[in-house]
């Protein structure tokens, strides 16, 4: 990836944000932790599943220096896809400030001396758990999902090799059934996170868990979406401006799920709020989940007065 | 007379040494029921299996309106499993998903085919539950929680809502009590009988035989030792494993 053509006015300036850092390098490694023919084998990978929308490719996934569950598919995605000239994003749950954001982000400036960001227009590269962010993002950039479960069948259909047949003959009944069940007893589709999509009108993909609000963001999106499942051991991707549509009924439509409040500290009511208990009184508070999107409408504020 | 729907010619079938099968032929039209007969281990499950293209045989043909079903692609013999076919099995638990309403368990083969109409896949499911005589009410109860009798009624409602042409049946009522069975009877001969289904029933049961089916096969160690009409295979059985068949009923 190339950087985009604003991020050589940076550098200095702007102190009120944690902007643009880059740490010492630590000896002894290939740049990027991973060899270069696992990089390899990753990118093969990657542009097999590019070539097959929403299909997920198997791979010889590595161990990481992290637990599975905290990344270790998205970390070798990102890995392989990696240059000297990226700049990093990592974010989890929206947070750039969290312990596995903060973990990976780190790791990748040790390991491979990236310039990292906590803004979304300045990266190139963003790794996420479990969002996508705020800002929509652009051609030039590439977003890299952590991915527990693959398998979007997995809870209907415990047999791997079925699902694999389901999926070669796109018989998705079964994925209907469970949404028929869920109005049936709850009156609504009650699926809030890990929402199933179809992609390209022909496969059924986990979007991993991001909430359904997030969901209408895949569809059409200028950036590349690349998927990694590290104890699962599967890669698949979204190419950009490609159709990704939430499974429904017709007189049941996907509807995008957010609390309706505003943001406690930006006032924003179109991001997808984080709950927030203050005190054991039944004290709450609704925050941005996208830290950056937040901090940036605040400085906005702030400058405006 | 018409063209029969299906046609299996020469089927053969052999596991090892064992003959399953031997030169097996079949035809059923449409509308007509055909009950398989046969004792234990005669091939009338395997027989079945084979025409529903869920096994190859060894040789011979099986066509489905002139098509081999054999030799069609796997996602067509799918499609076909879904929509001109249904296959009611003789365990309820292997036709029916124990973990999904009774609802859903109707729906699924209506979503399976493209249903995409909540409203209407439910409507449907509703009008199928009153068909097959369970209360509607019990919509969204699981089938777990329903009795013998209901599951294997539900599993029928499931597999006819797609309103298939031929309707495989594995000893439909197979261990269900005799007032059960007889209800079942009454509902499987009513229904093939209003829908115009195909309907190739396989069964140990002579009176369920002489109830449901205009034409009767036996069958012995993989061969078809007798066919005919009904009530001319029963009433004067020519071969001697019929006559045993056919004299070893007991009469209540």
């Amino acid at each position: 990836m190339s950087p985009p053509d604003d991020r050589s006015a940076e550098g200095g300036g702007d102190l009120n944000r944690p902007g643009q850092t880059k740490g010492p390098v630590m000896e002894g490694y290939n740049f990027a932790y991973l060899d270069e023919a696992t990089k390899r084998m990753l990118r093969r990978t990657i542009l097999k599943a590019v070539a097959i929308p929403g299909h997920q490719i198997p791979f010889g996934a590595r161990e990481m220096p992290l637990p599975y569950g905290w990344g270790t598919g998205g970390i070798q995605v990102t890995a392989a896809i990696l240059g000297p000239s990226d700049t990093l994003k990592v974010i989890d749950q929206g947070a750039d400030d969290t312990t596995n954001a903060v973990s990976i982000r780190r790791f990748f400036t040790r390991v491979a001396g990236v310039a990292t960001t906590e803004r979304t227009a300045e990266a190139t590269i963003i790794q996420t758990r479990h969002r996508i962010p705020e800002q929509a993002l652009r051609e030039d950039q590439v977003i890299v999902y952590q991915v527990p479960q693959p398998e979007p069948l997995s809870r209907l259909e415990p047999r791997r090799a079925e699902t694999k047949r389901l999926h070669s003959l796109a018989d998705y009944g079964l994925m209907h059934v469970r949404l028929y069940e869920d109005i049936a007893r709850y009156g609504h589709i009650a699926k809030a996170y890990d929402y199933p999509v179809m992609v390209n009108g022909r496969y059924l993909m986990a979007p991993s868990p991001i909430p359904a609000f997030d969901n209408p963001k895949m569809d059409r999106m200028p950036a590349l979406q690349l998927f990694g499942a590290g104890r699962e051991k599967r890669i698949y991707a979204v190419p950009p401006y490609t159709e990704v549509r939430s499974l429904d009924f017709e007189d049941h439509p996907f509807r995008p799920i957010r609390a309706p409040h505003a943001c406690a500290l930006c006032g924003s009511r179109e991001s997808y709020l984080d709950e927030v208990i203050t005190d054991d009184r039944g004290g709450r508070l609704f925050v941005c989940s996208d830290t950056d999107y937040c901090s940036g409408r605040v400085a906005l504020r702030e400058a405006a007065e | 007379m018409t063209r029969p729907m299906l046609e299996a010619r020469g089927l053969t079938l052999h596991f090892g040494a064992i003959p399953a099968l031997v030169d097996v032929t079949i035809d059923v039209a449409e509308g007509e029921v055909v009950a398989i007969v046969g004792e234990s281990g005669s091939g009338k499950t395997t027989l079945l299996r084979v025409l529903s293209g869920l096994m190859p045989p060894d040789a011979g043909t099986v066509r489905w309106l002139g098509e081999d079903v054999h030799a069609m692609g796997e996602a067509a013999r799918r499609r076909l499993l879904r929509t001109d076919w249904g296959f009611v099995h003789q365990n309820p638990r292997d036709g029916l998903r124990l973990n999904v309403s009774a609802g859903g368990n109707v729906g699924e083969r209506l979503m399976a085919i493209g249903a995409r109409h909540y409203g209407n896949i439910r409507g449907e499911a509703l009008s199928w539950l009153a068909k097959v005589e369970i209360d509607a009410t019990r919509i969204d109860d699981l089938p777990r929680t329903f009795s013998g009798g209901m599951q294997q009624r539900l599993q029928i409602a499931r597999t006819l809502v797609t309103h298939p042409k031929l309707v495989f049946m594995d000893e439909p009522t197979g261990g269900l009590d005799v007032s059960v069975q007889a209800r079942l009877l009454d509902l499987i001969r009513s229904l093939s009988r209003e829908l115009g289904l195909s309907v190739l029933i396989v069964t140990h049961d002579i009176a369920a035989a002489r109830l449901l089916a205009d034409r009767i096969l036996v069958m012995r160690r993989g061969r078809v030792v007798e066919q005919g009409l009904t009530d001319r295979v029963l009433d004067d059985p020519q071969h001697p494993y019929t006559q045993l068949l056919v004299s070893s009923v007991l009469a209540a």
